[in-house]
């Protein structure tokens, strides 16, 4: 037996080949879950009652003139839920309201109940009908309202290590500051949707845009007050999740049950992309306040913070979010004395929920946005301090983890300063800012630590389900979901490598609850790491009783048997192959077990969340990028010239797979630093807490003019990590925070406009307007020194 | 009449059950054709992206790429779609048989999760076709605006542009490019009478206004780029929808020694066709109007009809100095631009009138410039909008309009900044003055898209900007 990181010499895995729907995805025949209810007939449509209030009481709920619209069928309330009226796993998410309570609304948009009926539109037309009514109650929309009358929710976790009142107290140089930044809503292009019917064996049966099935499955029947056996979610493929569909998509699961359940009839429930932006939660807006202490060489010697996150109405994840805002808090740097304590607000909004990087984002965002006013304070160049800062070998996390791997950091920055031109480029970016009075470029470079592993340990488990039919095809199923990251195109490779059979061999069936059960939500970018750990294990087992079999016809000891692009021979005879499907048919003669159930958890953690100490990641994922920025000093806006990148991948599963993951996770996290504005009404006029951007048309993500013009991505070579599957490391997440480095870039031709040596404030999202801002406080810092200068 | 009839990936449907209001995305999708999206449901996406037929001068057909969730099907009565579905080799949707454009797409990694790639093919596809496509020693004349009104979560893009640039010529026998070579069905006169409204597409402009003399609330239809949307997101319903985008006498472009005539119902897209930058302004303008799949549909006269604040085509057309031509069954007026704003969403258009065509005098002013301000440069709506038509006389400036979006209820004129500027030396003294007076522009006001003071600071950088642009010379606030 192998170890798992090793690779055959011929195999799948580490060929570039495209996602395995591809075909699929370009002739609009991969199908979702809203396109699957057409073929059903006497599907019902559903359609909320949202209340219009931040926060109030509902004082009177009547459904009656609903029932009376055309095409209505039934409304859902809170009296019609035979089990328990939650949507979420806390207990602080009803699913449903009613007149005998449930009856508080505690967000601008919130689902008072449900409508079905025969089309969309009656159902529309039948929650219009539904008299509402409402006692206003006092509410809390921002984050600084909510700490102001300590508004939380949940545990208050506080990072340690060393003494931060000593450290500060070295401290040559001492600075505090305040930051906050934004969130940012998921727009996966295909909104929340589940579809639900009692099949013909009589369970309920529930297709969801899903990313955690299993616990769809236990929400779904915790609400019909039903054992898990006696539901099942299948996950054909999701129009994009990042982790906006972890949580979120349970209710909506819910309620297509529990519709089905009460009329016999099949019940769809697709969010329309207003419904979705004011009912579902989104990244977590932060606000810390810092002081942090460097000796005389910019090394850091302490930090100490007060974090606080926006956690909206409900806790939903935002506990362990905050957590792994905590553990990455430091990113690449090492700081001897640390306090960091960590609060979730309770506001009146969407409930503030996973999102790609899952609050590491904002803990790295913190940190680098820290290092880059305290440079021109130290007397720095930013780049300088990121790198007098850097973990080195042998070093530990604040929260007592060894920094595998910490010299890889290093080796990232220089050879990407190396390959993008870095130095030389700075000296050409100042002659032209220099001979620019109104476009000045700025050109920055950050570095991404990211830890890999679900914090919660028990999470950190996967199961898989392979079987190998008697002509040879393999089927093969894990707990994994596809939500376009690629994880069913890296499991075919996995299986096909583990398994020594062309791609060809293998399909993939959908992500069905009663296929591998208790699985994890794929998340944390974990996906590939422990299905990829579960299929192999299947695989291997399989492969070793063929062995057994193959060794009696080739007279060779098991170990010598060689499973290769669907022929198998002896060790060192090519020539006296056999056809896998020849064997597997021989196989099935001696009765071997062709199935195999397998199942992989990940080893070496543990982590203790009251003490925030612990070993919570397997290892960490590196990167670093360059970004080139132009600013327009009339109006703020900006380009994107260019941007290199260097990543760590490990041993890449699925080379243009993970290509695509950093160049879409880096625009995205681009989007999220300079464009993507969440806006909420913060007034006290009628429409206090709705939200402000609730469309396509309000709320803008990036489009094609916001790609860099030059974009070069290199993946880091030698990057073997032992201990995962085929040596890879996973990529979900970690590129995101590569963007940092545009929004550093923007501060650097911000910088250009004022006097040099001025340490620059950026808000976040640093739209054209925040840096226009920023920039005209510079050039008003320059007239004033001109000025001082005249006198 | 009950039936709408389209041709629909080639083969002809007789429709019954349409109503007013019915999308041609919801009806796609109510048969089984999900290939294609709704992502946003309001033209922003295109993930709902299908190809519609248009005659094309010589006799042959133009694929338009058009977002298939603002168009009502009974706006479509006699033509011709094509949807994702179509779009394969063997045009049945097979992944074993891809369309140059599938392949490209799916070989670069150019889908993740899939759910906007139908509309990328169908964007890419149109592009594919243009008849004006050329490539040259460099490139294969690929225009990537064609793709800017399609959004992406996440591929970043990079993968799908590379896929347009490496796209060759249709080969020989293309089995669409042949289709191409025969004429577009027009749309034909409708009369869809139903429980949840009318539809009518009259057949003469005579007609038109007939039936607007009679019902002088019936909602005007041109490329239905804001309709829809009404139609999507806020539920909104006509008891009488009156479509006249077809009329021929809205879909002229006549220069005379005077003036030059723009048809109101000429699509966004075909009037930038026909000008070819023959209006410098306009030429600098089109591209910043929204996206290519919105300027396929999008019109003068339904910019101007919406009369919103913050239509990207008011601020231009009044510093043009336009007029717009008014018609209705008493006659035709023509009122200038200048005074046509009322109100918020108000206009000097009665019931019953139809704007007809827009009137730009000529000659044109010889210096000007368009600013659109808005948080992303492609595919948003203004924050604030800027246009300036100049002429100077001996470094003197002899005349000037300046057209301003998003400071006021209505697009306004900068009257009292073009004042301060007329009969001044066009120097920095000059234009810092009057960059200050036009600082004060207007009422701006606070929202989500910008706060009221970067809108001010605006009105007064663009005209510092637009000094710089024309002379070189640096000129602070």
């Amino acid at each position: 037996m192998t170890s798992l990181h090793e690779r055959p010499a011929v195999g799948a895995v580490g060929e570039a080949i495209v996602h395995e729907s591809a075909a699929l995805h370009v002739t609009g025949a991969a199908l979702y879950t809203d396109d699957l209810g057409v073929k059903m007939t006497g599907l019902l449509h559903a359609w909320p009652l949202q209340a219009g209030h931040a926060h109030a009481r509902l004082t009177r709920l009547d459904t009656a003139p609903s029932l009376k619209v055309p095409g209505v069928v039934r409304v859902l309330t809170a009296a019609d839920v035979p089990g328990l009226n939650d949507a979420g796993v806390k207990g602080d998410e009803p699913l449903l309201m009613g007149e005998d309570g449930p009856g508080e609304v505690m967000f601008h948009g919130q689902a008072v109940c449900w409508v079905l009926a025969e089309s969309e539109d009656a159902a529309r037309l039948g929650a219009e009908a539904i008299v509402a009514e409402y006692e206003a109650l006092p509410s809390i929309v921002t984050l600084r309202e909510a700490i102001d009358q300590e508004s939380f929710q949940g545990s208050r976790p506080t990072l340690r290590r060393g003494d931060v009142a000593a450290g500060l107290a070295q401290a040559a140089h001492v600075f505090s500051g305040e930051f906050e930044c934004g969130g940012q809503e998921h727009f996966y292009l295909e909104t929340n949707a589940a579809l639900a019917h009692i099949d013909e064996s009589g369970q309920m049966f529930v297709q969801s845009s899903t990313q955690h099935p299993s616990e769809t499955q236990e929400i779904v029947a915790h609400a019909l007050g039903l054992p898990s056996h006696a539901v099942t979610v299948q996950c054909l493929r999701m129009g994009g999740g990042f982790g906006g569909k972890e949580m979120q998509p349970h209710g909506y699961a819910a309620i297509a049950a529990l519709g089905a359940t009460l009329t016999g009839r099949p019940v769809r429930l697709r969010l329309n992309r207003t419904q979705d932006l004011t009912l579902t939660g989104k990244r977590h807006p932060y606000l810390a306040r810092w002081t942090a202490g460097f000796d005389d060489a910019g090394k850091l010697l302490a930090l100490e913070a007060e974090l606080y996150s926006d956690g909206g109405w409900s806790l939903d994840l935002s506990e362990p979010v905050m957590a792994r805002t905590l553990c990455h808090i430091e990113n690449a740097y090492f700081i001897p004395h640390v306090r960091v304590r960590g609060t979730v607000c309770r506001t009146n909004k969407t409930s503030q929920t996973a999102f790609r990087g899952f609050g590491g984002p904002q803990g790295m965002l913190i940190v680098e946005d820290l290092l880059s006013r305290c440079a021109p304070r130290l007397g720095l160049e930013a780049e300088e301090l990121r790198r007098r800062n850097f973990y080195a070998p042998g070093q530990t996390t604040p929260y007592g983890q060894p920094v595998k791997d910490a010299d890889r950091i290093l080796t990232v920055w220089d050879t990407l300063l190396s390959s993008s031109d870095y130095a030389a480029r700075q000296a050409e970016i100042s002659t032209f800012n220099a001979a620019h009075p109104y476009r000045k470029r700025g050109l920055a470079v950050t570095p991404v630590k990211f830890g890999i592993s679900f914090n919660f340990t028990s999470y950190n488990q996967a199961g898989a389900l392979v079987h190998v039919y008697k002509d040879g095809s393999v089927l093969i199923n894990h707990g994994g979901t596809e939500m376009g990251q690629g994880l069913h195109t890296k499991m075919l490779q996995v299986a096909a490598t583990a398994l020594g059979v062309p791609m060809s061999a293998v399909r993939l069936a959908p992500t069905r609850t009663d296929k591998v059960p208790n699985t994890s939500a794929t998340a944390a970018s974990s996906g590939a790491d422990l299905n990829g750990g579960a299929v192999k294990d299947a695989c291997g087992q399989i492969r070793g009783r063929l062995a057994a079999v193959a060794a009696g016809r080739l007279g060779v000891h098991p170990d010598d048997v060689r499973f290769e692009a669907g022929s198998v021979f002896a060790l060192g005879h090519p020539e006296t192959s056999l056809d896998f499907a020849k064997l597997v048919h021989h196989a099935y003669m001696e009765r071997t077990q062709l199935w195999a159930a397998g199942f992989y958890r990940t080893p070496g953690l543990h982590w203790d969340r009251e003490a925030m100490q612990g070993e919570p990641f397997k290892y960490f994922a590196y990167g670093a990028s360059v970004s080139e920025v132009e600013v327009d000093g009339f109006s703020g806006a900006y380009r994107l010239r260019r941007v290199d990148i260097l990543h760590d991948v490990g041993d890449s599963l699925s080379p243009l797979i993970d290509l695509g993951q950093i160049e879409g996770g880096f625009v995205q996290g681009a989007g999220w630093l300079t464009l993507e504005d969440l806006r909420w009404d913060v007034t006290d006029g009628p429409n206090r807490g709705r939200l402000a951007t609730p469309s396509a048309s309000t709320y803008k993500l990036p489009s094609f003019g916001e790609m860099p013009e030059v974009f070069n991505v290199e993946l880091l070579e030698r990057a073997t990590e032992t201990g995962v599957v085929y040596g890879s490391k996973a990529v979900g997440e970690p590129p995101l925070m590569l963007a940092i480095s545009v929004r550093e870039a923007l501060r650097a031709a911000v910088m250009a406009f004022g006097p040099p040596g001025r340490s620059v404030e950026l808000a976040s999202p640093a739209t054209p307007e925040a840096v226009f801002w920023a920039l005209d406080a510079a050039r008003n810092a320059m007239l004033a020194q001109a000025v001082a200068a005249d006198d | 009449m009950n039936q709408i009839e389209i041709t629909l990936n080639g083969q002809p449907r007789s429709i019954s059950g349409v109503l007013p209001h019915t999308t041609l995305l919801g009806w796609l999708r109510s048969q089984g054709l999900t290939g294609s999206k709704e992502g946003c449901a309001e033209g922003e996406c295109g993930a709902c992206a299908v190809l519609l037929s248009k005659p094309t001068a010589e006799g042959g057909t133009r694929l338009e790429s058009v977002n298939g969730c603002l168009l009502l099907l009974a706006g479509l009565h006699g033509q011709e779609v094509t949807t994702v579905e179509g779009i394969g080799v063997e045009g049945l949707g097979s992944p074993l048989a891809l369309h140059p454009v599938q392949s490209e797409l799916a070989v670069r990694g150019g889908s993740q999760c899939g759910y906007c790639t139908p509309g990328f093919v169908v964007s890419m596809a149109a592009e594919y076709y243009r008849p004006e496509r050329q490539a040259s020693q460099h490139s294969n004349g690929f225009e990537l605006d064609a793709i800017h009104g399609n959004l992406c979560r996440c591929t970043g893009y990079r993968p799908i542009r590379d896929a347009a640039q490496a796209l060759g010529q249709p080969a020989e026998g293309d089995r669409i490019a042949e289709r191409l070579t025969r004429p577009a069905p027009l749309p034909r006169p409708t009369e869809l009478i139903t429980s949840s409204g009318h539809f009518h597409r009259p057949e003469t402009l005579e007609d038109a206004l007939h039936l607007l003399d009679q019902l002088p609330d019936a909602r005007i239809l041109a490329g239905g780029t804001d309709w829809g949307v009404d139609v999507n997101l806020k539920h909104a319903r006509a008891a009488v929808t009156v479509a006249v985008e077809h009329l021929p006498e809205l879909g002229r472009l006549e220069w005379t020694p005077e003036h030059l005539e723009l048809g109101a119902g000429l699509s966004l897209s075909e009037l930038e066709r026909r000008l070819a930058g023959a209006v410098p302004l306009l030429h600098t303008w089109f591209p910043q109007f929204a996206s290519r799949l919105i300027r396929n549909r999008a019109t003068l006269g339904g910019n101007l009809g919406t009369a919103s604040p913050i239509g990207d085509s008011p601020p231009v057309l009044l510093a043009l100095g336009a007029s717009v031509l008014l018609i209705s069954s008493q006659g035709e007026r023509e009122v200038p631009l200048d005074g046509y704003f009322t109100g918020y969403r108000q206009t000097v258009r009665r019931p019953g009138e139809l704007i007809r065509a827009v009137r730009i005098p000529l000659p044109l002013a010889p210096v000007t410039g368009f600013y659109k301000i808005a948080k992303r440069p492609l595919d948003d709506i203004s924050s604030v909008a800027v246009a300036f038509a100049l002429s100077l006389e001996g470094g003197v400036v002899s005349g000037v309009k300046i057209g301003l979006g998003g400071v006021a209820a209505t697009p306004i004129r900068a009257h009292e900044t073009e004042a301060a500027l007329v009969g001044q030396p066009w120097t920095q003294g000059t234009v810092q003055r009057a960059a200050r007076l036009l600082k004060r522009e207007g009422t701006p006001q606070d929202d989500h898209r910008a706060s009221g003071a970067y809108r001010a600071a605006m009105l007064e950088q663009t005209l510092l900007k637009f000094y710089f642009e024309q002379t070189g010379a640096e000129v602070t606030a």
